[in-house]
């Protein structure tokens, strides 16, 4: 008899100690004289239950969690290779609520399948949408895109599908395709648990871009602090390749699609799209005046598509079953799925894969749980450092790009950061300012300057002095960054420290109004 | 700072990863990515090899490798504890930790203890924001890390010495 068994290779799972994990169901079988394959798959993305095992049985996958080395001795007394009853038994997977009540269209495989195995990839629909793009015209593959609503996830909102349009319709000798993957947003994590997790989606997404808009080369440029995403991404791509899912007469379609990673090295502002270009060129990450866009004048200069990472992760399923499929999904004019990001003080963190439309509150306390210290959730910043804190009174604002806008907030990259009540909001504007100071490129004024302004300012209105006039001079310093700064780097910095201020005055030294705007 | 002396095995190393990607298109990132990780930092000493390779100045290769908080000009310690401080996982206390470490390992981000064993570096998001404060030794990655696990974490890089 031999069992399978599933110990996530992922890097949150791994900061859980899912190797030693792993190492040790397989000396313990050793020991026990029992057939037992592991298999290190992605995380199911239940990062409170890491390192989640999970067992393959008649009935199905059932899951274990968060099992550390010395809970394996006693799982294997309890016949867990066998779904056996322990504390630490958590049900069949696929049944579990949390993942039962989301819609994992881009995350669909996420945790199921080993990541590095084509065969596992096609044997879970891999490869149908780009089977599918082979036999169409270009034009038609990116009709589809258009139709299906898809929207950058990587924060912009930008159609994906106009932007490709755009590309197509451009005359060069050659084109390019590149990933955004410098996922700097703390509280995300969703491209990582992709590029880990199921690194093949992406690059099938990648080569139907390609192959759409007349593009042979791909780079997926991968921000350095992802060392694990570099390991599986390379060893996917090679797997791709020697299937011949990658390079010349990609399945005897002739087209050919060539894909590299390239490593950012840690430079906040490369996620912004003419600035990874230039780092990709080999220069530092300096902003681009825009026009000309990327999309017209992109890497050295030639037509370039730039998308993050679940954009083009999305587009094998769109492919697949369809630009309506999709569409159906969400509202509004936000169509489909986000992948949304639990993160902070949030007891059961991890990713919810959701229509557009989930409100913020049944994120924070259906999913998550509330707080992981107990303690009433008092701010939650959504969008990643450049996004607005909201407070209580907006929790029920539903998940949708244009709902987010009419509250001055973005939903940006998905990730929600949860702040209990005792967080001090004047710090976190102080610490916005910072930040954005550490990582400006420097190439306009505002950005560079402002920033650091800032910091002083706040360190004034934090020691309580003149609070009342420097609040003024950081609303008219914002107003000078929102309006002047070339990317949204130093044009959003306003955004949280301006929410903080208006939604949070009382940190700030001033009175709370009775109705805070 | 002391002069940083680049023995001549090194040298030739670094001669032919310069070699290996100077036909590549972009190639100074993924050389000088190359070259760190043969030396642990890029020494200024091979700016010169660089930019007549690649046809930059000078001043074009020491913009880049300054440009990136990744790219090290100094020697780094035997290990780099990189500490996470960005919103997640403030949120979750790292600001008691990066506190913690200052005091016990006697030095400030960006320095390297006195043994030349632990370098401290602040980093902008591990993407292990689930499982908030997130601290990397070297290449291992760990979450839910309060002050006891830390001080266990550096505990154990020292034994391995």
């Amino acid at each position: 008899m031999s069992y399978t068994v599933f110990v996530p290779r992922d890097s949150s799972a791994l900061s859980m100690g899912a190797d030693k994990t792993a190492q040790t169901i397989l000396a313990e079988a050793a020991s026990r004289n029992l057939d037992v394959k592991v298999v290190r798959n992605g995380s199911r993305g239940m990062y409170w239950l890491e390192p989640l095992v999970e067992v393959v049985t008649s009935e199905g996958r059932v899951a274990y969690g968060p099992v550390l080395p010395g809970d394996v001795a006693s799982l294997f007394d309890n016949n867990f290779l066998e779904g056996g009853a322990h504390a630490l038994r958590l049900g069949l997977t696929e049944e579990l609520s949390w993942l039962k009540k989301q819609e994992r269209l881009t995350f669909a495989r996420m945790g199921v399948v080993d990541p590095v195995s084509i065969d596992d990839y096609m044997s879970h629909d891999g490869f149908n949408g780009l089977k599918n793009a082979l036999a169409m015209s270009g034009a038609d593959i990116v009709k589809q895109v258009t139709d299906s609503g898809l929207r950058g996830r990587g924060g912009a909102a930008f159609p994906t599908g106009i932007k490709w349009k755009t590309v197509m319709e451009c005359q060069s000798d050659q084109k390019y395709i590149v990933c955004n993957a410098d996922e700097g947003d703390s509280g995300t994590y969703s491209d990582r648990m992709i590029m880990e997790g199921d690194p093949f989606v992406l690059i099938e997404g990648m080569t139907i871009a390609g192959v759409a808009v007349g593009a042979t080369q791909g780079y997926i440029y991968l921000r350095s602090e992802y060392p694990h995403a570099m390991e599986t991404l390379n060893q996917a791509i090679k797997n791709a390749y020697a299937s011949n899912w990658l390079g010349r007469n990609i399945q005897g379609s002739g087209k050919t699609f060539d894909l590299e990673v390239r490593l950012g090295a840690g430079a906040y502002v490369c996620g912004e799209e003419t600035s990874l270009l230039e780092s990709l060129e080999g220069k530092r990450g300096l902003v681009r005046f825009k026009p000309p866009l990327p999309a017209i004048e992109g890497l050295f200069g030639k037509p370039t598509v730039v998308n993050n990472v679940i954009s083009l992760a999305t587009i094998p399923i769109v492919l697949d079953k369809g630009a309506d499929y999709y569409k159906d999904y969400g509202m509004g004019r936000s169509r489909g799925t986000l992948p949304i990001q639990l993160a902070g003080n949030i007891k059961q963190c991890g990713l919810v894969e959701k229509a557009f439309g989930i409100t913020l509150r049944e994120l924070l306390y259906d999913f998550g749980g509330g707080s992981a210290t107990g303690r009433p959730i008092r701010a939650v910043q959504v969008g990643g450092p450049l996004g607005a804190y909201l407070p209580e009174s907006q929790f029920d604002t539903p998940l949708d790009y244009e709902k987010f806008t009419e509250i001055w907030a973005v939903l940006g990259h998905g990730g929600i950061v949860a702040f209990d009540d005792t967080v001090d909001m004047a710090k976190m504007a102080r610490y916005a300012f910072e930040f954005c100071a550490i990582e400006s490129c420097g190439k306009c004024t505002p950005c560079r300057i402002g920033s650091t302004r800032g910091v002083e300012v706040m360190d004034k209105i934090i020691s309580g002095t003149d609070s009342t006039r420097n609040i003024e001079l950081v609303r008219d310093l914002s107003d000078t960054m929102l309006n002047g700064s070339l990317c949204a780097l130093g044009g959003m910095t306003p955004y949280p420290v301006l929410s903080a201020i208006n939604h949070f005055p009382e940190d700030f030294g001033l009175v709370k109004k009775e109705q805070a705007a | 700072m002391q002069e940083e002396i680049v023995s001549k095995d090194q040298l030739s190393k670094i001669e032919s990863i310069i070699g290996a990607f100077k036909s590549v298109p972009g190639a100074l990132m993924p050389l000088l990515h190359e070259i760190q990780n043969e030396m642990g930092y890029i020494p200024e000493s091979t700016y010169p090899s660089i930019s007549r390779e690649l046809n930059l100045s000078v001043a074009e290769v020491h913009g880049v490798v300054t440009f990136y908080h990744h790219f090290r000009t100094h020697r780094p310690g035997k290990h780099i504890l990189q500490i996470c401080r960005a919103e997640s996982c403030q949120s979750m206390g790292c600001g008691e930790l990066e506190t913690h470490v200052k005091c016990s390992l006697g030095v400030d981000y960006h320095e390297t203890t006195s043994d030349g064993e632990i370098s401290l570096e602040p980093v902008y998001c591990l993407g292990n924001c689930a499982l908030s404060p997130a601290v990397m030794m070297d290449d291992q990655i760990y979450g839910r890390v309060n002050v006891k696990r830390i001080d266990e974490i550096i505990e154990s890089v020292k034994e391995k010495v």
